[in-house]
């Protein structure tokens, strides 16, 4: 245990200045500042620092109704975990290294802690972040439901989560990224490993609220076993000064899905550089990557990679964007790498504005051009979510038109 | 209910109604004829008020009201509504969706109308996405049953629908224009046909034939058609020479 420990610190610190290999560099000296510790709460209500309202929007219920568990962080202390129902297990990352020692198996493998100079801080740093376990079977009927707090300016916030989905089991996430209204700059670094277990599923939605200060660096990577199923949803449609993200999927097991879906819409003076990559190493592996980008001013480069390792395999990438105003940029960046002939891989990728013979059509409804306009980027960003429980979507559906009636 | 004088259209800068004058009464059904690129679509897309048709001189009032100036959607809340011809497909907006964003009367009979119609497994689809003819035709008509508006605009209502359907669209026209009224109508009606077929399902008081961007005569429209299917519009240039 100790050689692996020193193998992983000495990763880390030979890759404490790596510059990530896309974005720009961010220098990690100039946010040096020291969050305060906060208490442990057994109750959601009792979480004062937290708006209700922006919980809300990030999908954390206050009162936990219909939710498996809750688990909230503010900077880099854990202040709430709880587990609601059966099979289910929810704790503190450092916690849980310290009960499970089966769980350093799983520590670093699904994200390298050498990748980058972010995966190497939270490294080599206090941190904390959430260990989510799913048992052997176990279905679970409602979302987890996770918050990331940033409240402390000038400081990076340093995560490391671990999610292990056992054989067999089902489980919903819904985790909630915030930063404190007008924060001054301030960098989260969250480092994501999932681990989703022959058979089991795992749908996971993540909603992204940030400040026009903030820079994120999220650092996930996940392995997917046989017959297994994997579901991403990502929404982010909050100004962020500067936001860089590819997860990387790996379809380990034969039969085993993945499926990304990113809603984004950047605002004047944003820059979202937000990528998927699945690498389908097995036969009969399946994966589909679909984005929807629209800027009102700001930056989005959507990037996408499929990678088809193995005969037998078939894979979908879709970049779509919408330009809405002047000075917008949508830099669409599809790639499909096929190392066997008997690979089926294909991509689409359009950028343009909205057709005015479709707004004239809602005009001609009797609906105002702001309102035919709004309705088209709504149904633009709508992507169809197949495979979800019927509470989760109608739950998604909800942090969809939150956020879009806050962005739009 | 709609009157329009001397009107002249352009599209990008070309000039294609060449000064039209049409009065449609309160009640009434009026039946456009005319060859392909006549101008016929022009002028029903004009009076909706699409930015591309510029209007260089003339006027066009409903109920008493100028439309100069009006957007496409003030036109529509005043009470004019179109089926069109080829609408576009709105991805990621279904057609339910599509129905209650459009103001208009209550929307509780929807379903039932839907029903009639044959749109209940169309209702979760993206409009117009792989609709057939038919489909994007009864779904215009859902859509304006909704919308409820005084004057109706209808390109070419038969194009691309099969007989079975034809009598369901021709009855829903007739629901829309009210034709089951008589003294208390307050709908009406400009109908573009090509065939003439829907005329075998809706009654019209008047026909009008544009030849080349004018209206050239206008009579009895089931007489105009038997006209038009024997001599052809080769005639109505001629008469206009």
């Amino acid at each position: 245990m100790r050689e692996r420990i020193e193998e992983i610190r000495g990763k880390a610190q030979a890759a404490a200045d790596k510059p990530a290999a896309v974005g720009i560099d961010i220098d990690l000296a100039e946010f040096g500042e020291q969050p305060p510790a906060y208490d442990y709460r057994e109750a959601l209500h009792q979480i004062s620092e937290l708006d209700p309202e922006e919980m809300a929007r990030t999908g954390v219920r206050v009162d936990a109704q219909e939710r498996a568990g809750t688990f909230v962080q503010i900077d880099d202390t854990v202040v709430h975990a709880s587990a609601l129902e059966k099979g289910i297990e929810v704790m503190g990352t450092r916690e849980a290294l310290e009960t499970y020692e089966w769980l350093w198996d799983y520590y670093w493998k699904a994200v390298p802690v050498d990748m980058d100079k972010y995966t190497a801080t939270v490294e080599l740093h206090p941190y904390d972040g959430y260990f989510i376990h799913a048992l052997p079977g176990a279905r679970i009927i409602y979302p987890l439901q996770a918050c990331m707090y940033l409240r402390s300016p000038r400081y990076i916030q340093r995560l490391h989560n671990i999610i292990v989905v056992e054989e067999g089991a089902e489980l919903h996430i819904i985790t909630g990224c915030a930063s404190e209204h007008e924060i001054e700059s301030a960098l989260h670094a969250g480092i994501s490993e999932f681990y989703v277990k022959r058979n089991a599923k795992l749908t996971f939605t993540m909603v992204h609220n940030w400040h026009r200060n903030m820079y994120v660096r999220p650092r996930s990577g996940i392995f997917i076993e046989e017959g297994a199923t994997f579901i991403n949803n990502y929404i982010c449609m909050e100004p962020v000064r500067y936001l860089q993200t590819y997860p990387t999927a790996r379809l380990r097991g034969e039969g085993a899905v993945a499926r990304f879906n990113s809603m984004m819409v950047a605002a004047p003076d944003s820059i979202m550089d937000v990528g998927s990559r699945v690498i389908l190493e097995a036969p009969g592996t399946r994966a589909e990557v679909i984005s929807r980008a629209v800027t009102r001013g700001g930056e989005i480069i959507a990037r996408g990679q499929i990678v088809g390792e193995v005969p037998g395999i078939k894979a979908h990438l879709e970049c779509h964007g919408l330009i809405l105003d002047r000075g917008g940029r949508i830099y669409a960046i599809p790639e499909l790498d096929g190392k066997d002939p008997d690979v089926d891989m294909s991509h689409e990728a359009a950028v343009g504005k909205i057709a005015q013979e479709e707004v004239e059509y809602l005009m001609a409804r009797g609906l105002s051009e702001e309102e035919a306009t709004a309705a088209i980027v709504r149904g633009f960003l709508n992507v169809k979510i197949e495979g979800l429980p019927p509470q989760l979507e109608r739950e998604i559906q909800r942090l969809m038109e939150e956020s879009e009636s806050k962005a739009l | 209910m709609l009157e329009i004088e001397g009107l002249k259209v352009e599209v990008e800068g070309r000039e294609i109604l060449h000064g039209i004058d049409l009065k449609v009464d309160c009640g009434q059904t009026h039946v456009l004829f005319g060859m392909n690129g006549s101008g016929k679509t022009t002028l029903l897309m004009t009076i909706m008020g699409f930015p591309r048709y510029r209007v260089t001189a003339g006027s066009i009032r409903f109920r008493g009201q100028d439309l100069d100036g009006l957007s496409v959607d003030q036109r529509a809340r005043l009470g004019i509504g179109m089926m069109f011809q080829r609408p576009p497909t709105v991805r990621g907006i279904q057609l339910e969706q599509m129905i209650r964003l459009i103001p208009g009367r209550e929307t509780q009979d929807v379903q039932e109308l839907a029903e009639k119609l044959n749109l209940s497994e169309f209702m979760r689809r993206d409009i117009n996405y792989g609709f057939s003819g038919g489909e994007i035709k009864r779904s215009e008509l859902l859509q304006l049953l909704v919308q409820d508006p005084n004057l109706v605009l209808l390109d070419e209502p038969e194009s691309g629908v099969d007989m079975e359907n034809m009598q369901v669209i021709g009855d829903f026209i007739r629901m829309l224009l009210q034709k089951d009224r008589r003294r208390t109508r307050e709908h009406c009606g400009l109908i573009i046909t090509h065939t003439g077929y829907i005329l075998d399902y809706v009654e019209a008081d008047l026909g009008h034939v544009i030849c080349d961007g004018l209206l050239v005569c206008s009579g009895n429209p089931r007489e105009m058609l038997e006209d038009i299917r024997e001599h052809g519009f080769e005639e109505c240039s001629r008469c206009v020479k």
